[in-house]
């Protein structure tokens, strides 16, 4: 233990510095950056530098466009977020035990995760067309008619189309995450074939549910932020349409910044989330103590 | 209890469970299917109604088009920036994560700060970054992209290897220093082999994260260093969608991941298990 634990005091902070200097130009600077551009008028067309006090913050709590696209994205990820959890678990419960091609099953269902959120979003409306498109085609078949959906246009249809496509690609995540955790449970406690439906329930309550729960609360934190941060498949899907109707915080501050150059508005919104983000997550890390 | 003998029952079982399992298999990966049938379709076939469900000869010139216009050279962007960027964040990533294991540098509140860099929204880091990489002349570069990848990156890569760093003996390390190895080739010699499978299993989330990524791309590239996924978007178009190019890029983009994914399947599901586990 002698050498190792009491090392030249420099080594250490060497190790350490080439990432804290990039971690600060992601992490600290962007919120020094746009803490001081928001107290000023700079739009990306007129650089003026002068002080605006807390104008660009008096406009954000005025602002319904960006109230909305909060709620947009809460609901986004309280309708979301449970489906991918409890989806997530039923097939991890499935997929426990042995079954005839089972790894390679389980490899074929990580295909939706591993590409790209934009692709992802692009397939989808691929998919979701009302002309060309297999899904009205497979609704026709039940339905006994055609059916004309105009998934990505329709106001009703617009959520639906959206959480689709986020399930599909992310509820293999957390099958993957709560199948690992499963594997570490007592086996007899998860052989759904061997036990009725009253005692399996009993042993997951009290038993699994207790035993997994740490992971997966991480693998909910960890989908929840991702959510809260929704951009790519809604970009591709509706681009925040029809009008602003689907829009979230990502897509309204990137609309402010790259479409509308409102620089110290956008500033204003940028600091405003990751404030709020820095003090939920930090709690959060805190509190399920992943930092030790 | 029914009167059906219990090994029967749990046949009945798992033929259910079986069916079940390859449904759900088939509607998971249906839409990715659907995806590379049109990127081998013709016209005809794509804008038919009712939808054609398979090409009925496998043609390239989906593929070809893309090429010919130079189209697909935004794959090769993609793949200098996620490698390059991969790289970085593994060597500072681990010996950040060497520090902060091994030594308790910055005791829990650094790992705190560290780990919630993790969850910031793309959208918040880009526009300030936009602004700094405009006054640097950044913009549109691989160093400005490669630098931001890196950087964001790092968090995953940190919290990660600490949990496979944790598991190397320290009595390995403690006689390597004995022998007369200075502290940088204990790292070299004695750390990074004895966490090889956690360095490729992090690796190849690292490369998939900065490979699928979107917004930094978007806001950060504009002719020279575009990746896929903004060629990608740049045929959604109003009422003609170039749905062949859509597929083929796609197509494109997604196949060596895939590839990735595929040839190092024995380290990833020993990372999955092992982040989702330790945390």
């Amino acid at each position: 233990m002698a050498a190792i634990a009491h090392p030249d005091r420099n080594f250490k902070y060497w190790l350490i510095s080439p990432a804290i200097f990039l971690l600060l130009l992601i992490g600290l600077f962007p919120l020094i950056f746009s803490l001081v551009v928001s107290f000023m008028r700079v739009t990306m067309l007129e650089t003026d530098t002068s002080f605006a006090g807390l104008a660009n913050f008096v406009q954000l709590f005025h602002d319904a466009r960006l109230w909305q696209s909060l709620a947009h994205t809460v609901l986004i990820i309280i309708v979301a977020l449970p489906i991918e959890l409890l989806l997530g678990l039923a097939m991890a419960y499935l997929f426990l035990n042995h079954m005839p091609g089972r790894p390679i099953l389980i490899s074929l269902l990580m295909l939706p995760t591993i590409i790209s959120p934009i692709v992802a979003g692009a397939t989808w409306r691929l998919l979701f067309d009302n002309r060309y498109g297999p899904i009205n085609q497979i609704i026709g078949w039940f339905a006994g008619h055609p059916v004309p959906a105009l998934w990505t246009v329709n106001p009703g249809l617009v959520y639906p189309a959206i959480i689709f496509c986020e399930i599909w690609q992310w509820t293999p995540f957390m099958f993957l995450i709560l199948l690992a955790a499963l594997s570490n449970v007592d086996r007899s406690l998860t052989e759904a074939a061997e036990i009725d439906g009253a005692r399996l329930w009993r042993s997951f309550r009290y038993v699994v549910l207790p035993a997994i729960f740490p992971v997966m609360s991480i693998a909910i934190l960890i989908r929840g932020l991702d959510l809260f941060r929704i951009f790519d498949i809604i970009w591709a899907l509706t681009s925040g349409g029809p009008g602003t109707m689907t829009e979230t915080v990502s897509v309204y501050a990137y609309v402010q910044g790259f479409r509308q150059f409102e620089s110290s508005y956008t500033a204003a919104i940028a600091f405003l989330v990751i404030a709020l983000l820095t003090v939920v997550v930090t709690w959060a890390i805190r509190r399920m103590g992943l930092a030790k | 209890m029914t009167s059906v003998p219990f090994h029967r029952r749990k046949e009945t079982k798992l033929v259910f469970r079986y069916l079940t399992a390859v449904l759900l298999v088939v509607i998971f990966v249906f839409p990715i299917y659907w995806l590379f049938a049109i990127s081998f379709k013709t016209p005809g076939e794509i804008f038919a109604v009712p939808p054609v469900w398979y090409p009925k000869s496998i043609q390239f010139n989906n593929y070809v088009v893309l090429f010919k216009d130079g189209d697909a050279k935004t794959v090769g962007n993609s793949l200098v920036l996620a490698s390059a960027s991969t790289f970085f964040a593994m060597i500072f990533g681990t010996i950040a994560a060497y520090s902060l294991t091994r030594f308790k540098t910055g005791g829990e509140n650094l790992a705190v700060w560290i780990m919630s860099q993790r969850m910031m929204p793309p959208v918040a880091i880009a526009f300030p970054v936009f602004l700094l990489y405009v006054w640097l002349g950044w913009v549109d570069t691989y160093i400005g992209l490669i630098i931001l990848y890196t950087a964001f990156s790092l968090p995953y890569v940190i919290w990660m290897m600490r949990g496979y760093i944790e598991d190397i003996p320290l009595e390995l390390e403690e006689s390597a220093l004995i022998d007369g190895c200075s502290r940088w080739e204990v790292l070299w010699k004695v750390v990074f082999p004895m966490a090889r499978s956690g360095l490729f299993a992090t690796a190849v989330f690292t490369f998939v994260f900065s490979w699928n990524d979107f917004l930094f791309a978007l806001v950060l590239t504009r002719t020279e260093v575009t990746t896929y996924t903004v060629q990608v978007t740049h045929y959604f178009g109003g009422q003609s969608n170039f749905w062949s190019k859509i597929a083929a890029m796609s197509v494109l983009g997604t196949i060596p991941v895939f590839i990735t994914v595929a040839t190092l399947q024995r380290y990833l599901v020993r990372g999955i298990s092992m982040g989702a586990v330790k945390g």
